[in-house]
């Protein structure tokens, strides 16, 4: 079977799996939800204080909601042995690697397509549009990369869902401050070149976290 | 890894290269014009956070070693390394945080070098909290590799980042607003030899320590599969 099929096959299986449960989603749903209110009422969000405070919220918001399904895509695959079946199943670990991380990131990537309408509505900005779009999908790649690659980490210690944002959110300090950069840039009425200089931070980030993620993951996943 | 007489030999020397910095600093170095007595921690801040960031490199290195050869020995160099590492860079954010009192008026600022210690220094919290979280001793050395790998390749996109974010730092070394006079050169260069030996020194002794916390385990095993200690 070609890698891309296995590939597929993994993030079918994981999106199948999500959707009888809906667990995952549903956790991250109300998760971010909670966040985007409780912002507003900590931060006192309205008007204008809204506007300067949305790129920060919005990335905020996805971090620490991803945890929540990052967290729980692998202990699910922990608690039902599906890991051990994975490796047996999938000869190459890259494989295994990819589709668990294109699962994350499609997961992640539907609870933002409701989270920026409603951010749009709470905030009081126009999330909506097609350059922010280009963002959150760099910003959401480069997260899943090293979420899947801690999380795999994180689910073999001893408090793992403690674990994970301790390991994780440290690691995501370049990504986050590129995209919160580029979405208040995009916010201001900036072009998409105009933060050209945190789009090829992003890029870059990506492309080095997936290189170093596809060459280390063997070592996370041995048994 | 045993002791050997130069251990001693490496402790004394370092203790003394130690004090001889310590000396210069504050005998030998000339007054700062501007800043006064208080650009004296610059010479003990910046060593350290040389080590600090060295400290980080030789976890990485000894990282990427573990995975390829999967000796203990290099495991035990990489956690040895965090872990000196961590006080180090711990150092360098007091310090920072001390020089940036009476300088720029505050204890803390966004700067990016003072904002790199202190993501370094939570990469380092996370390695070291990491190592103490699973059961296993071999899991967790391909674990720690992994994660120490993952975070030193993350320093320099988190310090471009932060750089392109913001920067009022000192230039130093290009010409910027602190002068350095020769006197300065030598008491800097002469601080970081003592901080590279205290390091080295402190490295080697942790080293040790984790070979006889090995053996201390494996005498344990071999108690409780015998039932008694016998000749050790």
């Amino acid at each position: 079977m070609g890698a891309l099929r296995q590939i597929g096959a993994i993030v079918a299986k994981d999106l199948a799996a999500e959707l009888h449960t809906r667990e995952i989603l549903s956790a991250m749903f109300v998760f971010a939800v909670l966040a985007l209110v409780i912002f507003s009422f900590a931060l006192d969000l309205e008007g204008a204080a809204g506007r300067a405070a949305a790129p920060g919220v919005l990335w905020t918001t996805i971090a620490f909601s991803g945890t929540l399904g990052l967290s729980r895509s692998l202990a699910r695959e922990q608690q039902t042995a599906g890991i051990s079946g994975l490796l047996l199943a999938a000869e190459d670990r890259a494989v295994i690697f990819a589709g668990k991380a294109l699962g994350s990131f499609l997961l992640m990537l539907i609870v933002e397509a409701v989270l920026l309408p409603l951010g749009t509505v709470l905030l009081g900005v126009n999330l909506l549009r097609l350059e922010l779009g280009l963002i959150v999908l760099l910003g959401t790649l480069g997260y899943a990369t090293v979420g899947t690659l801690i999380a795999a980490i994180a689910v073999n210690t001893r408090a793992r869902e403690v674990m994970l944002p301790i390991l994780l959110l440290p690691l995501l300090i370049p990504l986050l401050i590129g995209a919160v950069q580029a979405t208040a840039g995009l916010l201001e009425g900036l072009r998409l070149a105009e933060v050209g200089v945190w789009v090829r931070l992003l890029v870059v980030y990506d492309l080095l976290m997936a290189a170093v993620a596809l060459l280390t993951f063997e070592s996370v996943v041995e048994v | 890894m045993k002791r050997q007489w130069w251990d001693w030999g490496l402790a004394i020397a370092s203790v003394g290269i130690f004090l001889t910095a310590l000396g210069m600093v504050f005998l030998y170095a000339p007054r700062e014009a501007t800043m006064g007595e208080i650009q004296r921690i610059f010479y003990f801040h910046v060593a350290s956070a040389w080590i600090g960031f060295f400290a980080f490199f030789v976890t990485f290195l000894t990282g990427v070693i573990y995975l390829i050869t999967s000796q203990r020995r290099w495991d035990v160099l990489s956690l040895s390394s965090a872990e000196v590492g961590l006080a180090f860079i711990t150092m360098t954010v007091i310090t920072g945080s001390l020089w940036a009192r009476p300088v720029w008026g505050t204890y803390w600022t966004w700067e990016p070098r003072l904002t790199i210690s202190a993501v370094q220094w939570l990469l380092y919290v996370a390695y070291v909290m990491l190592r103490t979280s699973t059961l296993s001793q071999e899991r967790v050395a391909r674990f720690a590799a992994v994660y120490g790998i993952v975070a030193f390749v993350t320093v320099p996109l988190s310090w471009f980042a932060i750089r392109w974010w913001r920067t009022i730092h000192p230039e130093i070394l290009s010409g910027g607003e602190m002068a350095i006079t020769p006197r300065m050169l030598h008491t800097l260069l002469v601080s970081l030899a003592a901080f590279t030996a205290l390091y080295v020194t402190l490295l080697r002794q942790r080293a040790l320590l984790e070979r006889d916390r090995d053996r201390l385990a494996a005498l344990q095993a071999r108690w409780v599969a015998e039932g008694d200690i016998g000749d050790v």
